[in-house]
């Protein structure tokens, strides 16, 4: 398995549109709109994908989103503390699921 | 590489699709004179291969050429680089001629030389004489510097930066310091204003150093940088990369149109990048400054490579 997710692949991303290639096209249109410089700099989008990147755990995001990062003039340091905040909060969710344990405890408890 | 591959990543045929063949030049406003590849560094990224072993030095004979040549055609500014430049002994005496002669003098200095033996009342040098100091600082990270350029240099590139503004540099007084980014990888440098606003607020708060401009250049596929590509299995993925990025808008401003180039021999070339491949002017104009000719090198043909892909990626690097 260790060849899995092979980097060659990434750049095979346009033969998904093969099939239902109308839904492609709106995915591609979706996607490319959404990392236009808007309200928020192309700099911070690329840092929320960096970080989703790892909250998803996708091998390509990574990939990608630390080149997009390294050109848009971040260092190791950006994308270190970027991954600390998606790790957080990560985290963060699965601790905050103890309180549905508890919960479930409590209602089963005399 | 096949012959379609070549053809793909022919820069000329590039300009050609884009109805910008031959590359022209529009004229001659700058003089830029490389003094010798001798520097007290030797970084990573350097497409010149300088360091303290090279021994390529521009000789007097040559100097004199270079300021009768700049004197002779009013051309107006005199851009002065290495390796450093410092080391060559006639360095002072060129930068000296031409103030005189009321020429603008930039120097590329790369800011540790300041604290070489002989070399440290450099930065009272620039000052008297009224020179634009151009200086490589590829980032505002320590780490990040000393990983391209050595241990050590960070901290003494602040050094030399404190002192240059202590005398007057980078206040908006006449005397420019302006900073270079170079990316740290196989990789292109981002936006320049964007970027410039994170060197001026880290480097303000940081360590009080100001500066006026960032110039933000991307890293050539030539010299040692390119065996770093090579060597990392980067070379093709970051040639593509350039060629991906290709934007003939940024033709128009790119420096070889408006500067000539001067080996430490003396032999003429269109950019420091060519200089370096041995690419020299093209054929029928003149190759070396003793036969300077100002109206046909104005309008020469500019010689061309895969490399000047580099100079023409996103949003241009001159």
């Amino acid at each position: 398995m260790s060849d899995y997710y092979r980097e060659e692949d990434l750049e095979r991303f346009g033969e998904i549109g093969k099939y239902k290639p109308e839904l492609f096209k709106k995915f591609m249109d979706w996607y490319n709109s959404s990392l236009q410089p808007g309200v928020l700099s192309k700099r911070e989008k690329v840092l929320i994908g960096l970080a989703v990147a790892h909250a998803i755990q996708c091998p390509y995001c990574i990939d990608a989103y630390t080149k997009s990062c390294l050109e848009e003039g971040m260092s190791l340091e950006h994308i270190t503390e970027a991954v600390h905040v998606a790790s957080a909060i990560k985290g963060g969710a699965t601790l905050i699921h103890a309180i549905q344990a508890h919960n479930v405890v409590d209602k089963m408890s005399i | 590489m096949g012959e379609k591959e070549r053809e793909m990543t022919s820069f000329k045929q590039k300009l050609i699709e884009n109805g910008i063949s031959p590359l022209r030049a529009k004229g001659i406003d700058i003089l830029q004179v490389n003094l010798g590849y001798r520097c007290n560094m030797s970084c990573k990224h350097c497409h010149i291969q300088a360091g303290p072993s090279r021994e390529e030095m521009m000789e007097r004979e040559t100097v004199e050429i270079v300021l009768r040549v700049l004197t002779d055609n009013d051309i107006k500014t005199l851009d002065i680089t290495g390796g450093a430049p410092e080391l060559n002994p006639h360095f002072r005496y060129l930068v000296k001629a031409a103030r005189d002669a009321e020429r603008h003098v930039i120097v590329r200095s790369n800011l540790t030389i300041f604290f070489e033996e002989g070399m440290d009342d450099l930065p009272e040098f620039y000052t008297s004489q009224k020179v634009e100091v151009i200086a490589s600082l590829p980032y505002y990270i320590e780490d990040n510097v000393d990983r391209v350029r050595g241990g050590g240099t960070f901290q003494k590139s602040i050094e030399a930066l404190k002192r240059l503004n202590e005398l007057g540099y980078g206040r908006d007084n006449g005397l420019p310091l302006n900073l270079v980014f170079n990316p740290q990888g196989a990789f292109l440098p981002p936006a320049q204003d964007c970027l410039e606003k994170d060197y001026k607020r880290e480097l303000a708060q940081l360590y009080g150093v100001e500066f006026n401009k960032l110039y933000v250049f991307t890293n050539m596929p030539i010299g040692r940088f390119r065996d770093f590509l090579l060597r990392s299995r980067n070379f093709e993925k970051y040639i593509e990369r350039l060629i991906s990025a290709f934007n003939p808008a940024t033709v128009d401003g790119i420096m070889c149109r408006y500067l000539i180039s001067v080996g430490w021999d003396g032999r003429l070339y269109d950019c420091d990048f060519n200089q370096v491949i041995g690419l020299g002017i093209v054929e029928g104009y003149p190759q070396h400054i003793k036969d300077f000719d100002l109206s046909s090198l104005s309008e020469r043909e500019i010689a061309v490579d895969v490399h000047c892909f580099g100079c023409t990626a996103g949003q241009g690097s001159t």
